[in-house]
C-alpha cells in the first residue's frame, strides 16, 4: 500500500515535473515570442529630428540647388541608381540594371516592376521619359539638368517595353550612368497638379511651415524591404526644423530635441567629443576643400607689377611652400583636417592622383624662389626688382570662422617672408560680386564643397572660358599655355568613355595644378557629424548627406520612441 | 565725491593705465600665434589662457581695450556733435527747419543701416593697413550714428525754445546764436551727455556685429568687439569662464563712465 502510494505518489510527482516543464517550454517560448515581437516595435516607429540650416528653396526635385532642398530631395525623391554613399559604388534602384553604350551616348536602364508612388500612380518607363523631358526642357533651367547637356541638339528617349527605356544624348558624357543618382523619377500620370507631391523615395511631405520646419511621413508604397520582408523605413516620420544659428542647434541636441547634426564644426566636435564621445563621428577626410588663389584677370583694376607677380608661378608656388598648412589642420581645425594636395581630396578613392603629395612648409626654399625672381629681403620686408614691397590683400567671407582664422595664420605665415598681407572680410554677396563680376582684388580665399566624386563636376572651373574659372574667367582662348592643356586634357577625359584613359588625363590636370598653382590648395576638411545615442543604424561617412544616407534603415530606441 | 564715484574714478584710470601699459605687461604683443598652444586655459606665460590660433589673449585684451576705449568714444563723439548739430538747432529754430529736420532724420533712421555700411565697405580700398581699418571703421559708424540721438535732441530743444527762461531771455534782447549758446546748449547737456555715454556701448556692439559682416576691425588687430565675437558658440561658461573677462570688462568700465559723469549732469 505504502508502495502503491509510493508508486503513486512517484507517478503523480513525474506527471506534475512533466506538466512543470511543459509550463516552462510555453513560458520560454511565450517570452521568446514576446521578446522577438518587442524587437520588431522597438524597431519601426517614432519621429527622427534634426535641422536644415536654411529654408528650402523648392520642393521640386528637378530644381533643387541648394542644401536644404538636397536633403529634402535625398530623402523624398526614387532615383533610378544611387551612389553607394559608404563605398562610392554605384547601385541599382528603381532600375534594375543598366547599360552603356560604347560610344558613351546612351544608357539603357531595366525597371523594377510593381512599384508604385507615394500617390498610388503605377511607376514605369513612362515617367522616366516624363523627367527626362522636363529636366532637360532648357525653360526650366535646372541646374542637374545641365550636367546632361553634352552638345548641341535633343536628348531622345525611348521606350523599349514598359519596363525598358535607353536615352540617348547628342554626345558622350562620361560617367553617364553617375548622374542619374541625382535624377529624381516622377510621376507622369499623377492627378495631383503638384507632380513633385507623388514620390518613390521613403519619405514624402506631409506639412511644410515657412520659417519654422518641414515635416516628413513614411511613403506607405516604398519599394524597398528589409532582409527580413518588413516593408521600409522604419520610422514613422522626419522633422525637419529651419534653424541658421549652429550653438542653438548644438544646444538641443545636447538637450536631445535633435537626433542628428549633418556637419558640424571642429570646436563643437570636440566639445561633444568631451562629454559624450559617443556621439561625435570623425568620418575621415572629407571631399570639402579650402584654398586660395591670386587675381590674374588682365583688365582687373590693380597696378601692374602686382599683376606680374600673381602671374608669375614662382610667386605662387613660393607661396605655397610659406604656408604651414599642418599648422592650418591642426589650429584652425584641431586636427580634424588634412593638409590638401590638389583639387581632388584623398578621399575620393577613384579619381585622385596617389603620385601628389601636399606641399610641405619650406619658408627657406620659398625665399630662395622668390629670389630667383628678383625679390629681395630689405630691413625684414620684401621687394620685387622694381623695388615695390610685396604687399596683397586677402579677401574672404566674413562669418566663416575657420577661414578667418586660416587667412590670419596665414599673414602671419607670410610675413615671416616679409610679406604685408592684409586680411578682409566681406559679407558674400560683395565678396562675390568683387571675384566674379569686378575682379577688384588681389587674393581670396574660399572653398569647395564638392558634391560629385566625376572630374566632370569640375568642368566648369578647369575650362579657361568657364564662368568659374576663377584666377582668371571666361577667357577667349587659354591665355597660358598650361591653360590650354588643361582645355585639352578636361574635353578629351569628358569625351573618353574608357576609365582608365579619363583618369590618365585628370592625373596630368591635377599634376599640372601641382606645378602651376592657379589655386593654392590649404586642407581637406573631415566630415564631422552628430549622432544621438537615441538613433540606431547610423554609419556617417564623407559624402552629403553624412548621416541619413540611409535614413530608410534607421531606428530610435524604445524610449525616443515612446516619447514622441 | 562720494565713495562710489572714487571707486568708479579708480577704475577707469586703473583699466587706461593697464592698457596704455600694454608694451610693457604683455610684451609677446596681439598677433603673436603661440600654435602649439591654441586654446590654452590660463597659465603664468598666458594670464587668460589664448584664442583659437594661440595668440595672448590677456595682450588682446589690453590692446583692445586701448583701442575701444580711445576710438568708441571718438565715435560717439562725432555722432553726438553732429546730432547736437541737426537736432538741437531744429529743435532750437522749430517751424519748417524742425519739420524737415525731423523728416530727414526720419528718413535716415528708416534706412536699413547695416546694408548701407556693407555698401560703404564695398566701395573703400581693400589694401589698407588693420589701424586705417579701424579708424574708418569707427568714423562711418560715428557719421552714420547720429540720427536716433538727433531726434531726442530736436524734441528736448523744441521743449526748450518754448520754456520761460528762454522766452524771458528773449525778451531781454538776447537772440541768435548767443541765446542758443548761452541758454539753450548748457540746459542741453544732461541730454547730450546721456546719448553720448549711451552710444559707446552701442558702437562697441556695433563694430562686433560688424565683424561678422566684414566691416570690423581688421586681423591682428583687436577690439573689444572681435574680442566679445569669440563667446560666440560658447555653450557653457563655467568650462571656460576666463573667456568672460572682455565682456565683464565692457560692463565694468561702461559702469564706471557712467558713474563717474552722469552724476552731476542730471537735472535734479
Amino acid at each position: 500500500m505504502s508502495m502503491g502510494v509510493s508508486m503513486s505518489t512517484n507517478t503523480t510527482t513525474t506527471g506534475r515535473r512533466a506538466f512543470l516543464r511543459f509550463l516552462l517550454f510555453l513560458y520560454s517560448a511565450l517570452l521568446s515570442l514576446v521578446v522577438l515581437s518587442g524587437s520588431v516595435v522597438a524597431q519601426n516607429g517614432g519621429e527622427l529630428r534634426f535641422c536644415l540650416r536654411s529654408e528650402p528653396k523648392t520642393f521640386d526635385p528637378l530644381l533643387v540647388d541648394d542644401d536644404s532642398s538636397l536633403s529634402i530631395r535625398y530623402l523624398t525623391g526614387g532615383v533610378l541608381v544611387r551612389v553607394n554613399r559608404h563605398t562610392q559604388d554605384l547601385e541599382p534602384e528603381l532600375a534594375e540594371s543598366w547599360k552603356l553604350s560604347q560610344d558613351g551616348k546612351q544608357v539603357t536602364f531595366k525597371l523594377r516592376v510593381g512599384i508604385t508612388f507615394s500617390d498610388g500612380t503605377p511607376f514605369s518607363s513612362e515617367d522616366v521619359a516624363f523627367t527626362m523631358q522636363r529636366l532637360m526642357d532648357p525653360a526650366l533651367h535646372s541646374s542637374t539638368g545641365d550636367a546632361f547637356r553634352s552638345g548641341t541638339g535633343a536628348v531622345s528617349t525611348k521606350i523599349i517595353v514598359p519596363d525598358q527605356i535607353s536615352i540617348t544624348f547628342p554626345a558622350p558624357i562620361a560617367g553617364l550612368d553617375r548622374l542619374f543618382d541625382q535624377v529624381v523619377i516622377m510621376s507622369a500620370h499623377s492627378p495631383n497638379p503638384k507632380k513633385e507631391a507623388a514620390v518613390l523615395g521613403p519619405f514624402m511631405v506631409a506639412e511644410y511651415r515657412a520659417g519654422s520646419s518641414v515635416l516628413l511621413r513614411r511613403n506607405p508604397n516604398y519599394w524597398k524591404k528589409d532582409s527580413q520582408g518588413r516593408r521600409l523605413p522604419y520610422l514613422d516620420s522626419i522633422r525637419l526644423d529651419i534653424q541658421s544659428n549652429r550653438d542653438v542647434e548644438m544646444l538641443r541636441f545636447k538637450r536631445g530635441e535633435l537626433d542628428l547634426i549633418n556637419v558640424i564644426d571642429s570646436d563643437y566636435f570636440d566639445r561633444l567629443a568631451a562629454s559624450s564621445p559617443g556621439l561625435a563621428h570623425d568620418a575621415g577626410t572629407s571631399l570639402d576643400s579650402d584654398f586660395m588663389w591670386f587675381n590674374q584677370v588682365a583688365s582687373a583694376p590693380i597696378p601692374e607689377y602686382k599683376r606680374a607677380w600673381f602671374r608669375s608661378a614662382n610667386f605662387r608656388l613660393a607661396i605655397s611652400q610659406a604656408i604651414n598648412r599642418d599648422d592650418l589642420s591642426r589650429v584652425v581645425f584641431n586636427g580634424h583636417a588634412q593638409p590638401a594636395v590638389g583639387p581632388v581630396s584623398p578621399a575620393n578613392k577613384f579619381w585622385f592622383n596617389s603620385k601628389l603629395k601636399a606641399e610641405p612648409y619650406r619658408p627657406d626654399a620659398a625665399l630662395q624662389r622668390l629670389q630667383a625672381d628678383g625679390f629681395h629681403l630689405q630691413k625684414g620686408a620684401l621687394f620685387d626688382k622694381s623695388g615695390n614691397a610685396v604687399e596683397f590683400s586677402i579677401v574672404t567671407n566674413a562669418g566663416s570662422k575657420p577661414r578667418e582664422r586660416m587667412a590670419v595664420m596665414v599673414q602671419e605665415d607670410l610675413g615671416k617672408l616679409g610679406i604685408k598681407v592684409n586680411v578682409v572680410m566681406l559679407d558674400f554677396p560683395s565678396l562675390i560680386e568683387r571675384i566674379s563680376q569686378k575682379f577688384n582684388y588681389e587674393a581670396a580665399m574660399l572653398g569647395f564643397r564638392n558634391v560629385d566624386l566625376d572630374p566632370n563636376g569640375q568642368m566648369n572651373i578647369w575650362l579657361s572660358s568657364a564662368e568659374d574659372h576663377a584666377w582668371n574667367p571666361q577667357q577667349k582662348s587659354p591665355e597660358t599655355a598650361w591653360e590650354a592643356e588643361i582645355d585639352r586634357l578636361m574635353r578629351a577625359q569628358a569625351s573618353a568613355a574608357d576609365p582608365k584613359k579619363r583618369k590618365e588625363n585628370f592625373d596630368r590636370v591635377q599634376e599640372i595644378v601641382a606645378e602651376q598653382a592657379p589655386f593654392i590648395y590649404l586642407v581637406n576638411q573631415n566630415a564631422l557629424s552628430a549622432v544621438s545615442a537615441a538613433v540606431e543604424g547610423a554609419d556617417p561617412g564623407i559624402l552629403s548627406p553624412q548621416t541619413f544616407w540611409n535614413a530608410e534603415r534607421l531606428t530610435l530606441n524604445a524610449s525616443t520612441r515612446a516619447s514622441r | 565725491m562720494n565713495r562710489a564715484r572714487k571707486l568708479a574714478c579708480v577704475v577707469v584710470i586703473a583699466v587706461c593705465a593697464v592698457s596704455l601699459a600694454a608694451n610693457w605687461l604683455a610684451p609677446a604683443g596681439y598677433a603673436k600665434q603661440f600654435r602649439e598652444a591654441p586654446n590654452a586655459p590660463p597659465s603664468r606665460q598666458h594670464l587668460l589662457g589664448t584664442d583659437e590660433i594661440g595668440r595672448d589673449r590677456f595682450a588682446r585684451v589690453l590692446y583692445g581695450t586701448r583701442i575701444s576705449l580711445l576710438l568708441a568714444p571718438a565715435a560717439a563723439l562725432i555722432s553726438t556733435v553732429l546730432a547736437a548739430l541737426v537736432g538741437g538747432l531744429a529743435g532750437y529754430l522749430g517751424g519748417i527747419w524742425l519739420r524737415v529736420a525731423r523728416s530727414f532724420t526720419d528718413l535716415f533712421l528708416s534706412l536699413p543701416w547695416l546694408f548701407l555700411l556693407i555698401t560703404v565697405r564695398a566701395l573703400l580700398p581693400l589694401n589698407v593697413s588693420p589701424l586705417v581699418s579701424v579708424l574708418i571703421t569707427f568714423l562711418i559708424l560715428g557719421l552714420l550714428g547720429w540720427a536716433a540721438s538727433a531726434r531726442v535732441l530736436s524734441t528736448s530743444a523744441d521743449a526748450l525754445r518754448n520754456s520761460d527762461f528762454v522766452l524771458q531771455a528773449r525778451a531781454s534782447g538776447l537772440h541768435g546764436p548767443r541765446l542758443f549758446l548761452i541758454h539753450v546748449l548748457p540746459n542741453l547737456k544732461p541730454v547730450l551727455y546721456a546719448q553720448f555715454w549711451i552710444s559707446i556701448p552701442v558702437f562697441i556692439l556695433s563694430e562686433a556685429n560688424l565683424g561678422i559682416l566684414g566691416l570690423g576691425v581688421a586681423e591682428p588687430l583687436p577690439s573689444w568687439g572681435s574680442l566679445l565675437r569669440e563667446l560666440e558658440g560658447l555653450i557653457s561658461f563655467r568650462e571656460e569662464p576666463w573667456r568672460l573677462v572682455p565682456l565683464l570688462l565692457l560692463i565694468v568700465v561702461l559702469t564706471s563712465f557712467q558713474m563717474l559723469f552722469s552724476r552731476e549732469e542730471v537735472p535734479a
